[in-house]
């Protein structure tokens, strides 16, 4: 690893310990991914344990949270999902990451017509909402976990597209590029071993405000049944499913959507903390997609 | 100033030809043929033959292309599988729905943002300052359907104020529209009342520091006069053309509060042509969404241009 990326990464444990709701935010994801790793041992009830004679029961010691409209117990589904949410989250966060970087390396060091056809297909990707266009791929592609994380994928990867290409437009300027270049190094070494540790920080906080934004894109796609399928457990297939029974068991809407709220909370209040050390000119994905005037 | 519009212009049409071609392979990633796929499983020979030639299918790949895009451009995006009406039609009726919502919500978050976001920057630091900035945080960080369930949960569901949910509109009933429009304007509005506060404050803060303010409080003028007519003049130029791209999201960004309260918008008719595999609306739907979207960030970098010289300049 070189120097660069070294001091990047000691600069960003050093923002999440000096910064209380960063240190809050760092605690509830390492939470989440002990529930996501070992939730199914923590459930007290299967996910899918049917038993009609407790359907909407109220919050009780037996059921914290209560139970469904089929009697399944919600804190097992809760802690279930949690993995789901977390799974969607990387991996289409991840592809947007590969994707993106990739697309931007190449239009920011080769420019001319490279730069100019693969931004202008990033412009075109950017010029949906977010939503709809996840909606309209994994519409034609068919409802289902994988489907939702490529949707998700494709409509973030421009965000990363352009941080990348901004990051390697500077650094390709700087006298240590031109001296490698000079003595001849190769391209794919060039951006190795130099571009890509100076990018890191931007890359960074961007990934991390991403999954904020992946989760509660995946939240919305289940929301719609167009994500995880029944009768596997996510947070906005739940909320879907127990809106009808709202007013009468008021647990079915209040917890699956807490959960949402404090994972997204708790990126964003990591990627905000990250960015105000890393790349405080950097702006949000939705910050981003709002400001491109 | 013109040749800048020109450009952004020729960018637009550029962009909007790629929408098209995205939009136009949708439907070619449909697994299998989207016409069978659409009937179901009771068909006759007849009726899946008409429908498509109907829709052109029948065609070789890059003459479906080229006759699409000629078509969109005179406004004809194709019929509906289902129900055989003009998409443009069926799009176009949806559409007051859907703006009526999304100009309710950025009008609440306006209503809430400005003066907390002005305050929250004019008084950097205090209570007020932190209690804005948690604000934006939750509310960047809940999901708007979430938001809405809680506000079914609430006054419909326990105080009994307010309808859980559909549509009445504007024109017929202005009162039973706007009982039925405030609880899904407000869970979108305070998303994007979270997302203003914050512009508001940061863009308030950074004309705080220019060195006209403190002439202006060294010359001994009243702080509300600094704020209004040196501040508040400069700082909204950026917010102004926020406004207009948050109010251009939100048209094709509200599919699942749309869902959530049976509002009759485009979002609601994206949803349910997902539902029915009705692909022409679908496309129909995403391509009138993304060109609005296309045109209103070409008025809004128009707008700016306009407002702040020194960007049509460049």
């Amino acid at each position: 690893m070189s120097a660069g990326s070294d001091g990047t990464v000691r600069r960003a444990l050093s923002a999440l310990r000096h910064d209380p709701p960063a240190v809050a935010g760092t605690l509830v994801l390492l939470l989440l991914l002990v529930v996501g790793l070992a939730g199914r041992w923590l459930a007290p009830a299967g996910t899918n344990d049917v038993d009609v004679e407790k359907m909407l029961r109220p919050p009780s010691l037996d059921h914290p949270f209560g139970t469904d409209e089929l009697g399944r117990d919600v804190l097992s589904r809760v802690l279930a999902a949690a993995r789901v949410s977390l799974e969607v989250g990387l991996v289409s966060v991840g592809i947007a990451l590969l994707v993106g970087v990739t697309v931007g390396l190449l239009a920011g060091w080769y420019r001319g017509w490279v730069d100019n056809v693969l931004m202008r297909g990033m412009d075109v990707l950017f010029a949906f909402p977010v939503l709809l266009l996840a909606v309209a791929i994994v519409a034609v592609l068919g409802p289902g976990l994988v489907t939702a994380m490529v949707a998700i994928g494709v409509v973030y990867t421009p965000i990363f597209a352009r941080v990348t290409r901004a990051g390697v437009l500077s650094v390709r300027e700087q006298v240590f590029v031109r001296a490698a270049v000079s003595i001849g190094a190769s391209d794919a070494r060039i951006i190795r071993r130099h571009v890509l540790p100076n990018i890191a920080a931007p890359l960074i906080v961007q990934t991390s405000l991403s999954l904020a934004f992946a989760i509660l894109s995946e939240a919305a796609l289940s929301f719609l049944g167009l994500g995880v399928q029944p009768p596997a457990p996510a947070w906005g297939r739940m909320l879907y499913d127990g809106r009808g029974f709202v007013t009468e068991a008021w647990w079915l809407g209040v917890f699956p959507g807490a959960a949402i709220f404090l994972t997204v909370l708790a990126f964003n209040l990591v990627g905000d903390a990250l960015r105000d050390v890393l790349d405080p000119r950097q702006l949000t994905v939705s910050e981003a997609r709002r400001s491109r005037a | 100033m013109a040749r800048f519009v020109l450009r952004r212009l020729l960018q637009s049409a550029i962009v909007l030809l790629g929408v098209t071609l995205v939009v136009f392979l949708l439907l070619q990633l449909v697994p299998g043929d989207p016409v069978r796929v659409a009937l179901g499983t009771r068909f006759d020979q007849q009726t899946y033959d008409a429908l498509r030639e109907r829709s052109g299918l029948d065609r070789p790949l890059v003459a479906q292309y080229v006759s699409y895009v000629s078509h969109a451009l005179t406004g004809d995006l194709g019929v509906s599988f289902r129900s055989g009406q003009p998409v443009t039609t069926i799009v176009l009726e949806r559409l007051p729905a859907t703006l009526s919502l999304a100009v309710t919500a950025v009008l609440l978050a306006l209503l809430v943002a400005f003066p907390l976001g002005v305050l929250s920057a004019v008084r950097s630091g205090s209570a007020l300052d932190h209690a804005a900035r948690v604000f934006s945080q939750f509310g960047v960080s809940v999901p708007d359907f979430w938001t809405g369930i809680m506000g079914i949960l609430l006054f419909a569901g326990v105080l009994g104020w307010l309808p859980p949910s559909g549509y009445v509109a504007l024109t017929e009933d202005p009162a039973g529209w706007a009982s039925h429009v405030i609880l899904p304007a407000t869970a979108v509005g305070l998303v994007t009342a979270s997302i203003l506060t914050r512009f508001i404050r940061s863009s308030v803060l950074e004309v705080l520091s220019e060195d006209y303010v403190r002439t202006a409080v060294a010359k001994g003028l009243r702080a509300r006069v600094v704020v209004v007519r040196h501040v508040l003049r400069n700082a909204l130029i950026p917010v102004v053309t926020v406004v207009a791209v948050q109010l251009a999201s939100l048209v094709g960004g509200v599919i699942v509060i749309e869902v959530l309260f049976a509002w009759p918008g485009v979002g609601r008719l994206t949803y349910d042509a997902v539902q029915a595999r009705d692909y022409p609306v679908l496309q129909g739907a995403v391509l009138f969404v993304a060109a609005l979207f296309l045109l209103m960030n070409l008025l809004v970098d128009v707008l700016y241009a306009r407002l702040d010289p020194r960007i049509g300049a460049r």
